[in-house]
């Protein structure tokens, strides 16, 4: 064998061949063959892998929906429309990629909601965790331009909310506003911005979503126990076990997913976007896609635009923060059981956010949502690094593999026989 | 310590939990509830009633189409729903659409044909508005889709024309509409009289008749693709219910030995 040449053990000679020179199939062998995985995954575990399938499926729709879309006020609504009418499966494209966005935030929801409970933001996976924040702000750039792009009334009013957000800054901020928008106003140039933008960002999701990953295979998958595999007993190599596993989550997801498509294709959208675009004539509420309520809620919380508008930034930033703000030693939620009920209280304060930010800004949805975006805080700002000094944790498990192989007699021959190997 | 900590939390969350409680009970009553119409599209196998939505084809051509467009429309599309390509060609025929320039560089007017779009009443919004007392007919084409409650909502606004209760006095050549938000809208009611619409087949041009006939038909308007859709989303729901009782037993068998 030549210097410098990767040795490969793989059979087929021609992928031999390549793997000695570019060693991509020892690679994904290794990053997902025989990746040791913690035992012990519930189906929480799935959407991670649900979300990368989901990001996908979205580039793929959108790159199709882009061939026959026209990124143009005057013209927009209606090559819409001709996607919906005269493309060869335009409607199921379209349906696909705008309830797809859904689907996406639905998964993502969960998968951040899984490393709330599970601590799996917590030494040693900070930076991936703070990854995982940063796709999940990129999503959110990359969905609201998407939802401008049918140029429909909510596209245009959500656009001119949003935006408008920025000129709350101090004086930079109707420069700012200007910048965003290209004119003076909500208008082509905007449309046209977004439309180049919307194309762009997913590929920089992607980008981030490599580095996610890369980073999940340096410290590895946490998991339901929270602590860390002390050998192959507690592990598995990925595929099969986890590849099957994953394979039952992607049907059960495909199936939620083809339901909305194909039987309630516009139940998540709003009526008013299928009404053209007209900046003469106000919709009576303006309302952000359902995954943006919750913010849209702490947004509509705070009296003071400016403090309305750092707040909801706020909210996505203290996500970043928060390997630091968790003072607990112990990761998963099943042995802290204050914390857990808190946990469960700020899910509620998420979903009163949630249904909140649909209503008008009225009472009692004001304080509603004064209290709840209250809480939101409270838990990460106070509770939580409260709680890791105050709270005495249950007493963990020894290993992962003691409580799996449950009975808590002696372990079955050949569970401890294999030697430990290298990963 | 623990102790106290734990109840704390219990009511911080119970506290959160009745916190949201009125807010369900409260529920949106500024709309009136739409009526039940029970159109034969509607559920996971619904199918357009094709004689249906001739008849409302007829009620939009001979009532709605004096004022409102259905311009994401071709004359064509309405083969779709059973007529002939003699009866589009007919209907096609009925407008003069203008085309051109010509080899003089002129342009000029000829009969509509069948791939023409649908000829929108007003050549644009301020002539539209100019006719009508300043309010504009919207397009037709998506309306179902751009309406809460949809069809029904249709239905219901056609059939919602009452007098204005006491105490409620309208704005000049406004009418009166239980389901139209704010109840004041500038379309008088369309359909007035029975037989106002002539059926082709043996069903009676009742007023509610023909409100669900034209309801149907812009429905079909605004999701002409509705039955492929729905077709295609049975096949794939059986194909993956069939595919997921297949991984599962994969993944039971794989990992029988784990646990």
């Amino acid at each position: 064998m030549a210097s410098g040449l990767h040795k490969s053990d793989i059979a087929n000679p021609v992928l031999n061949w390549i793997d000695q020179r570019l060693p991509v199939f020892t690679m994904m062998q290794k990053e997902y063959g025989t990746f040791p995985t913690p035992r012990n995954f519930n189906y929480f575990w799935n959407f991670g892998a649900l979300a990368m399938i989901n990001l996908l499926i979205m580039i793929a729709t959108g790159i199709f929906l882009s061939m026959h879309y026209t990124a143009n006020t005057a013209l927009a609504f209606d090559s819409v429309e001709r996607i919906m009418r005269d493309v060869n499966f335009g409607w199921l494209l379209r349906y696909v990629h705008a309830n797809g966005a859904s689907m996406f935030f639905i998964v993502v929801y969960i998968h951040i909601w899984r490393g709330l409970y599970y601590g799996s933001y917590k030494k040693p996976r900070e930076l991936l965790w703070m990854l995982g924040v940063t796709i999940f702000l990129l999503m959110m750039a990359t969905a609201f331009m998407g939802y401008v792009l049918p140029w429909g009334q909510m596209s245009f009013w959500g656009a001119t909310v949003i935006t408008n957000l920025f000129s709350a800054f101090p004086i930079v901020g109707e420069y700012i506003v200007t910048w965003l928008w290209g004119g003076f106003s909500v208008d082509n140039a905007t449309l046209n911005r977004f439309f180049s933008l919307h194309y762009l960002l997913p590929f920089v999701i992607f980008g981030v979503v490599f580095l996610h990953v890369a980073a999940l295979h340096i410290t590895g998958s946490n998991n339901p126990l929270g602590i860390e595999p002390k050998g192959p007993q507690d592990t598995l190599p990925f595929h099969p076990y986890y590849t099957a596993k994953d394979s039952v989550g992607m049907v059960v997801y495909f199936a939620v997913f083809a339901a909305l498509v194909f039987f309630f294709p516009n139940m998540l959208g709003h009526p008013d976007n299928y009404i053209p675009a007209n900046p003469l004539v106000t919709p009576a509420h303006i309302v952000p896609e359902w995954y943006f309520l919750p913010f849209y809620a702490i947004l509509r919380a705070v009296p003071d635009k400016l403090g309305g508008v750092l707040l909801m930034f706020g909210s996505i930033a203290v996500l970043f923060v928060l390997p630091w703000l968790d003072t607990s030693p112990v990761r998963s939620m099943r042995f802290r059981p204050v914390a857990r009920i808190f946990l469960f209280t700020w899910l509620a304060s998420f979903f009163v956010l949630l249904y909140c930010g649909g209503k008008p800004a009225e009472e009692p949805y004001v304080t509603l949502s004064r209290v709840a975006a209250a809480y939101y805080f409270l838990y990460f700002l106070v509770i939580l690094p409260l709680l890791g000094r105050l709270e005495r944790p249950l007493p963990l498990p020894e290993s992962i593999a003691r409580p799996v192989l449950r009975g808590g007699g002696p372990l079955p021959a050949g569970a401890f026989a294999k030697p430990m190997e290298k990963a | 310590m623990m102790r106290s900590l734990k109840s704390l939390a219990l009511a911080a969350g119970l506290l959160a939990g009745f916190g949201a409680a009125p807010v369900w009970a409260a529920g949106d009553h500024s709309a009136p509830k739409l009526p039940e119409v029970n159109f034969p599209f509607e559920g996971m196998f619904g199918h357009y009633d094709y004689g249906a939505l001739q008849r409302g084809f007829g009620v939009y051509k001979q009532v709605c189409s004096n004022c409102h467009g259905l311009r994401l429309l071709s004359y064509r599309d309405l083969r779709q729903v059973g007529f002939s390509a003699a009866q589009v060609a007919a209907v096609a025929s009925t407008v003069q659409v203008q085309d051109g320039p010509n080899d003089d560089g002129q342009m000029y007017e000829r009969a509509g044909r069948a791939s023409d779009r649908f000829k929108s009443p007003f050549a644009n919004e301020k002539a539209a508005r100019a006719a009508n007392n300043g309010a504009l007919p919207p397009d037709l084409s998506v309306i179902s889709k751009a309406r809460e409650g949809g069809a029904s909502y249709i239905y219901a606004l056609l059939t919602g024309y009452v007098d204005p209760p006491a105490g409620v006095t309208l704005m000049p050549g406004m009418n009166y509409n239980t389901y139209y938000p704010g109840h004041q809208i500038g379309m008088a009611a369309p359909l007035t009289s029975d037989g106002q619409v002539e059926y082709a087949d043996r069903t009676k041009p009742t007023v509610d008749q023909m409100a669900r006939d034209v309801a149907s038909f812009l429905a079909w308007a605004a999701e002409p693709e509705m039955e492929e859709r729905k077709s295609m989303g049975v096949k794939i729901l059986i194909f993956l219910a069939v595919l997921g009782g297949l991984a599962y037993s994969v993944k039971r068998k794989i990992w029988a030995h784990v646990h």
